[in-house]
């Protein structure tokens, strides 16, 4: 491998979000104002993946300094040069306040603030070409693979995983060694190892953002829980949506197969591995694993009944081990710095880092990666840099089947065992901060039309019971809701944790419960003003009966 | 064995039990809706969630198996708050049209409703009504009524393996819908029922012909037979409380004769006379394959009395058609030979003649629609009821159908043997054509003990039997030594393993009885509900003990099908035979018909 002797990187953002405001325009012409400047061969211009700032047009950064520009249009680009790269001050017009992230200290190391520093899901977003394997292996990629074929036995992986206390991503947070050794005590083969890359949760994206920013490393972590489990077939389920991160992992296959990485005899070890690429067709309940391996195996998008559990009888009835994308990145990192390393991230009992988008009225929406562990106050003040107008009023946690919190909950630790505590969860990993010009009735309502159009169908309590909550919130909405309408909602949301046939039906609940526990008031001005007659007609509609 | 509590009650049950079923080892019946036992267990409906001490969430008990020091709890709070507001969600958007209702007091969900005490239903209405699908001659479908259990998806594509209907669109907005269109029939449906037979509201259901039959009744210009089916008998008291298996042949000529049918026939007529046509057709087939080498004869040959089983071989199996029995089934052979041989016998055009079939199957209301079932020059059969449409047209009556006395059918077209009664089994027409066939070409009883070939009884899916021929009469000598090897499927799903094993020539069969039901006839769509298991078992005894009890025993013995040939038809397989006994079929598959 050619190694390039640059002085200075300057990163261009290429993702689904950038390139729609021209990100591969600024690109061409970057290159064409730094050659005329004569400064090719001391400054690189690479396509990464995100950068980390959303909503602020093409985003570009610059290493060594770490500096990021957001809103970058093709007319800057020849002052921006000219400024930057030539006169060396900073281009002030499209400088934003977030910076790249650098190497971390681990001596200086506090688990509790590391902004802007350690990063292991994303460290290398934003840094390296995802659609060049060998900047990948430039950082250290594959290296991680090697160790594990060749001087690792499959069970110490599984040891090593489980030490570092990783728990899934997806949401459910299921200890991560403790499923791989599910799969790898069965008997049964071939087995399979599935990367769910569905991310259907409302305000996620933090997956694709990982697929087009670090393709490989999602690679990387599939062969290597393969080798745990003894799979030799491993397959990325991926939303159709996702047209960059599908190109990207394509590139990302050929060219870890074309250098023996993927394949036959990886590493001359006798493992093979192959991935391939399964596109899913955007229904929110495919994310739920075993509708995922329905919808794999071409039937209808349905959860099965569990047990058997996806590592005893999962795709096409073998064993399966299902991970979800950032899931899977955190394994590479962890097999080649151990899990010592991983656990001085994050809490004791949510060791490592979490990767959330973060959106709503604050002043930077975008991707960040933080330890396990802090506190929504520091997300929203620290890395959001504050409410962007008004006040804060509330934030929904984890995509829209997660908790509607308050400010009396600004000081929780965000992991898994501090929120169960208190009875909320941590989600998928999208944090929405809202302000006061948001009605907590609007957002269920909004929530709820999701979730009657993704419900499968399949149970009667989520098939019927999110439809009746949309038609209650409608009410709310309109101030024309019955005297038990609170009651009615409560006592449907709970039916539906205890008894809905998936994690769909159940989450739906969760919003619901969580607003009826903090926003009760405000929910009860959508009540109207009611004199109740006993029914005579039973025919007639509830609200003829109420308010006549 | 696994101990476990159930209501802090200690029980010990084998490994693998489900919490439903220990818990009516207690004497517990936890409610269920969308369960059917050994076919459907999805955990759907969620009716039976009950509280398993350390679970986060409520359990379904269907589904969910017992394991060691499990705590149960099937009455908590929480457990009856749960089924109240599922069945108020299912409730929400059901047509509150019980009193009109096809299942008013048989539907498992107003029974739910009752039992729970739902006195308010606090969700509203929010779906807008779908069109009635009348579509086809057998099934209606109101989509309305739909509470989306997918019993008859299971039915449909487990059991039966014809995969008509199927669940589609998502959440809220999924129907249950017969193929990529709206209506029955533009998909391929074989008619079976047996989705109507599982339904436990009434989405689905037999068309219902009642009114057209009491207005022939009350027609005086017409001279109105009714034919009962086999099955009937031995099912038709379960409308009125009667335990599964209690036998009403009795009880049913004479409420029939009370309804006003002007003749009590018997389909088991026309099963003597289908296993004489048949049996002689078998023959012919082995003679024309054994002796004469015509390779144009095709062997096996299949049965033809199931009318699901023909429309399934039409749809699935075209190239079949040369296999399958050219014998009408019972029902159409009675319509035609009521409406020419008896009509002319007692002087009535066959105009005034009505012909009303009680079958235990939907199908049968198709069959008789063909227009190959004309052979009488008008259709052969008029009405086709279920077995559950004559329990409705009893009560109607007002008839006390329990207390009943027992009255005899009417001659000559009301006579049978015992080989008819057992038509109603899966294997019933096979023994019966053995019992035929070996008695003309030996000239001997059928050697097994009470006639009964008893490897082809039963519920096995697939059965077999072999039966060496020996001491055989002279013009049947080219059979000396043959082993004839027969089979019978019952259920489309059974039928479709057999048949594809065949045709991989894993196995070689003479004769093969195939009945689209699973357990035959007795198991039929249009039987009461609901057919489990034990009810099919207790209906087959049943069955098999009128046969035991019957003078005659073989068709070919019966007395009044002696006189019929004599006076009518000449001999098996002749000229007025194969006008009016037999039929053909149509290949389906490419869809031009």
């Amino acid at each position: 491998m050619m190694v390039k002797k640059n002085i200075a990187q300057i990163l261009v953002g290429i993702d689904s979000n950038t390139v729609l405001s021209g990100a591969r325009k600024v690109k061409t012409k970057l290159i064409t104002e730094i050659s005329k400047q004569g400064l090719s061969d001391q400054i690189a211009v690479i396509e990464t993946g995100s950068i980390g700032p959303v909503n602020k047009g093409v985003v570009i950064g610059i290493y060594p300094t770490g500096e990021i520009y957001g809103n970058m249009s093709e007319e800057d680009v020849a002052e921006f040069v000219q400024e930057r790269l030539v006169k060396g001050r900073p281009y002030k017009k499209r400088l934003l306040p977030e910076r790249l992230p650098l190497e971390v200290d681990l001596s200086t190391y506090d688990p509790r603030r590391t902004q802007y520093v350690g990063r292991i899901v994303l460290d290398n977003c934003g840094r390296i070409n995802p659609e060049d394997i060998e900047e990948y292996i430039g950082v250290g990629g594959y290296e991680a693979l090697g160790i594990a074929l060749k001087e690792k036995t499959p069970q110490e992986i599984i040891s090593l995983v489980r030490d570092s206390g990783l728990r899934g991503r997806g949401g459910a947070g299921f200890p991560t060694g403790l499923k791989w050794s599910f799969a790898a005590r069965e008997k049964e083969t071939p087995k399979y190892v599935i990367c769910n890359a569905d991310e259907g949760e409302p305000g996620t994206f933090k997956d694709r953002l990982i697929m087009e920013g670090d393709p490989h490393k999602i690679l990387e972590g599939m062969a290597i829980c393969g080798y745990a489990i003894g799979a030799n077939t491993g397959y990325i389920y991926i939303r159709g949506e996702y047209q960059l991160s599908i190109q990207r992992l394509k590139k990302a296959i050929e060219d870890a197969e074309k250098l023996g990485l993927l394949g036959q005899n990886i590493f001359g070890t006798d493992f093979n591995f192959e991935v391939k690429i399964k596109i899913g067709a955007g229904s929110y309940v495919c994310g739920e694993e075993t509708a995922l391996l329905n919808s794999m195996e071409g039937f209808r998008g349905e959860p099965r009944l569990k047990p058997p559990y996806p590592a005893e009888s999962g795709f096409l009835s073998k064993p399966t081990n299902v991970n979800n994308v950032e899931t899977l990145a955190n394994v590479a990192p962890i097999i080649l710095k151990g899990a010592e390393w991983f656990r001085k991230f994050g809490t004791e009992d949510s060791p490592g880092t979490k990767v959330y988008t973060i959106l709503g009225q604050i002043n930077r929406p975008g991707l960040i990666e933080v330890p396990m562990g802090i506190t929504l106050r520091e997300i929203i003040y620290d890395y959001a840099g504050g409410i962007s107008t008004g006040e804060f009023k509330m934030v929904q946690l984890g995509g829209t089947a997660g908790d509607i919190l308050s400010a009396e909950l600004l000081d929780l630790p965000l992991d898994y065992k501090s929120l169960q505590e208190v009875g909320h969860n941590l989600g998928s990993g999208a944090i929405l901060i809202m302000n006061e010009s948001v009605s907590v009735v609007d957002l269920l309502k909004c929530g709820m039309k999701f979730f009657v159009h993704e419900s499968c169908g399949r149970c009667s309590v989520c098939r019927i019971g999110t439809r009746q909550m949309y038609e209650s919130f409608q009410r709310l909405e309109k101030k024309i809701a019955y005297p038990d309408e609170l009651e009615n909602i409560e006592e449907l949301a709970k039916g539906l944790k205890l008894t809905a046939f998936c994690p769909l039906g159940q989450s739906v609940a969760t919003p619901v419960l969580s607003a009826l526990k903090y926003f009760k008031a405000e929910l009860s001005e959508g009540i109207k003003p009611h004199k109740i007659y006993k029914p005579a007609v039973r025919n007639q509609s509830r609200a003829e009966i109420i308010y006549s | 064995m696994i101990n476990i509590t159930i209501n802090d009650r200690k029980i010990e049950v084998p490994e693998g039990t489900t919490i439903l079923n220990a818990a009516k080892k207690v004497g517990i019946n936890i409610p269920t809706l969308c369960y059917l036992e050994g076919l459907q267990e999805p955990g759907s409906c969620r009716m039976c969630v009950v509280e398993v001490e350390k679970a986060a969430t409520l359990q379904p008990s269907c589904v969910t198996v017992v394991s060691e020091g499990m705590k149960i709890y099937t009455n908590t709070k929480r457990v009856r708050e749960a089924r109240k507001i599922i069945l108020e969600l299912l409730l929400s958007d059901h047509p509150w049209e019980c009193n009109t209702c096809d299942r008013n007091q048989d539907c498992e969900l107003q029974k739910l409703a009752e039992e729970h005490g739902i006195k308010e239903v606090r969700f509203q209405s929010v779906k807008e009504r779908l069109p009635l699908d009348e579509s086809t001659p057998g099934i209606v479908r109101d989509p309305n009524k739909c509470i989306l259990c997918r019993r008859c998806v299971t039915v449909c594509q487990e059991v039966q393996e014809v995969t008509t209907l199927a669940p589609r669109a998502r959440g809220f907005n999924t129907i249950i819908a017969p193929g990529a269109g709206d209506l029955l029939s533009e998909a391929v449906c074989v008619q079976c029922g047996q989705c109507s037979a599982v339904c436990p509201v009434g989405a689905i259901s037999e068309k219902n012909d009642i009114d057209k039959v009491w207005e022939a009744l009350d027609n005086p210009d017409k001279l109105v037979v009714v034919q009962t089916a086999p099955a009937i008998r031995a099912a038709l008291g379960e409308c009125f409380g009667l335990e599964p298996g209690t036998l009403v042949k009795g009880r049913m000529t004479a409420a029939l004769r009370i309804l006003g049918f002007d003749r009590v026939f018997d389909t088991n007529f026309a099963a003597d006379l289908t296993i004489l046509e048949e049996g002689t057709e078998l023959l012919a087939r082995l003679k024309k394959v054994l002796v004469e080498k015509d390779k144009k004869v095709a062997l096996p040959m299949f049965t033809s009395c199931s009318p699901g089983w023909i429309n399934y071989m039409e749809y699935f199996y075209p190239e079949l058609i040369p296999n399958v029995s050219t014998c009408k089934s019972p029902q159409q052979m009675f319509g035609a030979i009521a409406k020419t041989y008896y009509a002319d016998k007692i002087g009535k055009k066959k105009e005034d003649l009505v012909v009303v079939s009680v079958m235990p199957c939907t199908a049968k209301k198709f069959e008789c629609e063909r227009e190959e079932m004309k052979s009488s020059g008008v259709k052969d059969v008029d009405y086709v009821l279920t077995t559950r449409e004559l329990g409705k047209m009893i009560k109607q009556a007002g008839i006390d159908f329990v207390n009943l006395p027992d009255e005899e059918m009417d001659a000559p077209l009301g006579i049978s043997t015992g080989a008819a009664d057992i038509f109603a089994n899966t294997g019933g027409v096979m023994e019966a054509a053995l019992r035929t066939v070996y008695e003309i070409v030996t000239g001997r009883e059928l050697p097994f003990n009470g006639l009964h070939v008893t490897p082809i009884q039963g519920l096995a899916g697939v059965k077999e039997a072999s039966l060496k021929i020996e001491g055989t009469k002279e013009e049947w000598r080219f059979l000396e030594g043959v082993v004839l090897n027969v089979a019978v499927a019952h259920g489309l799903g059974n039928a479709k393993k057999m048949i594809e094993e065949l045709k991989s020539g894993k196995k070689q069969y003479h004769f093969v009885e195939i009945m689209a039901c699973p357990g035959g006839c007795i198991g039929g769509g249009g039987q009461p509900r609901l057919t489990t298991d034990e009810v099919r078992k207790a209906r087959i005894q049943a069955v098999y003990k009128e046969d035991e009890g019957r003078e005659y025993r073989k068709s070919h013995e019966n007395p009044a099908l002696k006189v019929l040939y004599e006076e009518f038809l000449g001999e098996p397989l002749g000229e007025r035979s194969h006008h009016l006994l037999h039929t053909k079929y149509f290949n389906k598959k490419d869809g031009t018909i």
